[in-house]
């Protein structure tokens, strides 16, 4: 239902659109005092930013009399929002002054001019300090000025549902070795739970950038190749690793072991998984972010008091074991402020405030964040509240970033059309991989493609 | 009928310019337009401008997001190249086509002809509850009737719940035929405008031609071929046209939908441009397949005025 919805929504888009221009203007040229507009997601299970953004507005508030922030909850699936935020940036009446980043999108909007660099403001902020520079680096333009304040990291792995495995007859605690055990477990599930879910890999267009990484990336970098290679310069394509990843994709799909291909092509499928088929046992294995616990904390969409009990996480093994073993990626959100926004001062101010060690740290235990301040990072409430991040901070060794350059976000646009036409039979790993060759040479230029391994 | 208008409007004036002197009637006729202006200025505004704007912009790398968004740069015929290179657009121009033919031409031109047909001379009560139900489809707005066939047709939709009560087996018809799933349902919802165009229609053929080809022996299909079809020839090439371009045009039905899918399935062009423009960021070469969209529209245009041509 709330994808009819939602799709609604999109249709009805430039209306909307048009409908937040004359409000934000009529509200900005009122009455004496200034407002500070802040934008950002809310949609499905992810209320956490919300709820962040209504603490910190009221402290805002109560410490900058006269000054009124008002908040822009954007209900859109992922891509969605990407593509709102753009264009409300594109345009001083509609841009707003704080948004929220995600840092996979970070350097497109720096190249795009609509973002704007906050070392003045970061070099008298005292507590920057506590970012280590892997943080710092995520919104870095090429300039080598800072675009963004990082409000925490995840790391991905497996999550899986104890008694489903246990009943499959697979030894607790599971710890697949390659992607073979973990077919094999999927396997086991569907011989011995029918009407279970084994598996999910997110795949497709509707989920956006979630596919890329948490589906296809997480397959990818536990082959021999990757995506980017940093030292030639150059993006790699077409690699043995790439169509592989889609094979297993293939596999799982083909096999009968996910969720079926029209439903997992539905962009709200990311809150069905979390939010519905894990706490009811319908789902066994499910690839996935470390955020996705937060919905189930007290204060979460989907409370599930049991959950530490019922669900286990396992590291995603790489291809057949070799590297390090295992592998995770990382990406995460930032808050940011606008080119054309009126209040940078007050912009830079909200940040500074939304990201101290006390919010960033009430924020980071509610989403179920991976700490990015080291005095958060090191506080004991932090490290006891949620039982699974000790687990997914202990990712952090072997994760890898993905090269979020300025095309990215067309690239990964790419992959998800290549996943898509794989899970849905309309291409073989072989032809989708060289249909995605040709689209990365469009994207960047055949000079900077090279071949990986064959 | 616009220009038939207009005409006897020029007749009008013609009529009454004698009487007053040439340069009256000069001055008259400007300031007559006079009031036309403000109307002309918005046109120009917001009709010719973002026209114009899109052709523009089709030709070069205009983005939402990355270096084409800050500074868009004059890229040429590079769109146009990467158009025709592009199996996607290949595939679109393609469903587009079906979609077309399907759903407008097929669908509901003969859907609506027929029942236009079958309602003459009927009793007032049919004629009405008949053309209730159908009109009833058309005054939905679009998104409506596109939530009611996903609801319909979806994983757990009306069909599927019946087809279960009666021991067959459902399948997902947005995702196994999305092709078939959308053109009925755009048939559905646009089949009440023929009707109506072929209702007036009807009621203007005289009955005594018809009374004439019955006493000549002519069957009722001969009649209908030889003697209804030519006569109401103008309402079909004017339906025909209307209902293609509305058609070509149709975004939000496709896009609850099927949302283009799975895959591309279902990506007619409307479709193919939104996901450039707004999905990939892509506003240059989103506008670049408008343009591909109008020149078909041309075609289909040209192929009814030239085939159709009401014989004079």
């Amino acid at each position: 239902m709330l994808s009819k919805a939602f799709r609604i929504a999109c249709a009805g888009g430039a209306a909307a659109l048009a409908l937040t221009a004359c409000s934000s203007s009529s509200s900005s040229g009122g009455s004496g005092g200034k407002t500070l507009k802040v934008a950002y997601v809310k949609f499905g299970n992810e209320i956490a930013v919300d709820a962040h953004m209504q603490k910190v507005k009221a402290q805002f508030e109560a410490a900058h009399p006269g000054i009124t922030v008002k908040l822009d909850p954007i209900a859109a699936a992922e891509n969605d929002y990407y593509t709102k935020i753009d264009l409300m940036m594109g345009s001083g009446s509609t841009a707003p002054d704080v948004v929220y980043e995600d840092t996979f999108l970070i350097n497109s909007d720096i190249k795009a001019g609509y973002l704007t660099p906050l070392d003045s403001y970061l070099s008298t902020w005292s507590d920057w300090s506590q970012f280590p520079d892997t943080a710092k680096s995520a919104a870095r333009g090429i300039d080598g000025k800072t675009y963004g304040v990082p409000m925490g990291t995840d790391t991905r792995a497996l999550y899986y549902n104890k008694a489903l495995l246990t009943k499959a007859g697979i030894t607790m605690p599971w710890a697949p070795k390659s992607w073979q055990d973990v077919l094999a477990a999927a396997k086991a599930v569907k011989a011995s739970s029918p009407g279970v879910i084994p598996l999910n890999v997110y795949a497709g267009k509707p989920d956006g950038e979630g596919s890329t990484m948490q589906g296809f990336e997480m397959l990818l970098y536990g082959t021999q190749d990757t995506l980017y290679d940093s030292s030639s310069k150059k993006w790699i394509a077409p690699s043995k690793g790439f169509t592989d990843a889609l094979q297993f994709l293939k596999d799982a799909y083909g096999g009968g072991l996910t969720i079926p291909p029209q439903q997992e092509l539905d962009p709200n499928i990311p809150n069905v998984v979390s939010g519905q088929m894990i706490p009811a046992g319908k789902l066994a294995i499910d690839l996935d972010g470390s955020w996705v616990t937060g919905a189930w904390g007290a204060s979460g969409a989907k409370p599930w008091p049991d959950w530490s009990n019922a669900i286990g996480e396992a590291a995603m093994p790489t291809q057949a074991g070799a590297g390090k073993g295992t592998i995770s990626l990382s990406g995460g959100w930032t808050l940011a402020v606008t080119a054309k926004s009126k209040n940078k001062d007050l912009g830079a101010q909200f940040i500074e405030l939304a990201l101290n060690k006390d919010n960033s740290e009430s924020y980071d235990i509610a989403d179920s964040q991976i700490a990015v301040r080291n005095d958060v990072a090191a506080d004991s409430k932090y490290q006891s509240t949620n039982p699974t991040t000790a687990f997914f901070t202990g990712l952090v060794p072997v994760t890898q970033y993905r090269p979020a350059y300025a095309e990215y976000p067309k690239v990964s646009d790419a992959i998800q059309v290549a996943m898509e036409a794989v899970i849905t039979g309309q291409s073989s790993p072989a032809d989708a991989a060289k249909a995605y060759t040709e689209t990365l040479k469009g994207i960047v230029g055949s000079d900077n493609v090279a071949a990986g391994s064959s | 009928m616009a220009p038939r208008a207009q005409l006897a409007g020029e007749e009008l004036a013609g009529a009454v310019g004698p009487i007053a002197s040439p340069r009256r009637a000069r001055a008259a006729r400007a300031t007559r337009h006079l009031p036309l202006a403000p109307a002309l200025v918005m046109l120009f505004l917001f009709f010719l401008g973002p026209v114009l704007w899109s052709i523009y912009s089709s030709f070069t790398n205009a983005a939402l997001t990355g270096e084409g968004a800050q500074n868009p740069q004059w890229v040429g015929l590079d769109n146009f190249r990467r158009l025709f290179s592009d199996p996607n657009v290949t595939n679109g121009i393609w469903l587009t086509v079906v979609f077309v033919l399907g759903s407008a031409v097929i669908g509901q031109n003969l859907l609506g002809l027929a029942i236009a047909l079958l309602m003459r001379g009927r009793s007032r009560w049919l004629r009405g509850t008949v053309g209730g139900i159908v009109v009833s489809a058309w005054v939905l707005p679009e998104v409506v009737s596109a939530l009611i066939w996903y609801a319909f047709l979806g994983q757990n939709g009306t069909l599927n719940q019946i087809m279960k009560a009666v021991g067959m087996s459902g399948q997902d018809w947005l995702y196994s035929s999305p092709m078939l799933a959308v053109i009925i349902a755009n048939t559905w919802r646009g089949t009440a405008f023929s009707m109506l165009v072929y209702n007036a229609a009807l009621d203007d053929v005289p009955t005594d031609v018809q009374e004439a080809a019955e006493l000549d022996g002519a069957t009722g299909w001969r009649r209908l071929w030889s003697v209804t079809l030519p006569l109401i020839r103008p309402a079909i090439v004017t339906n025909l046209m209307l209902i293609t371009l509305q058609t070509l045009s149709v975004f939000t039905l496709i896009y609850v939908m099927t949302a283009g899918g799975p895959g591309f399935a279902s990506a007619t062009l409307p479709v193919l441009m939104y996901q450039q423009a707004f999905k990939f960021s892509e506003v240059g070469y989103g506008t670049a397949i408008s343009l591909l969209l109008l020149a078909i529209g041309a075609v289909f245009s040209f192929v009814y005025v030239r085939v159709l041509k009401p014989e004079a």
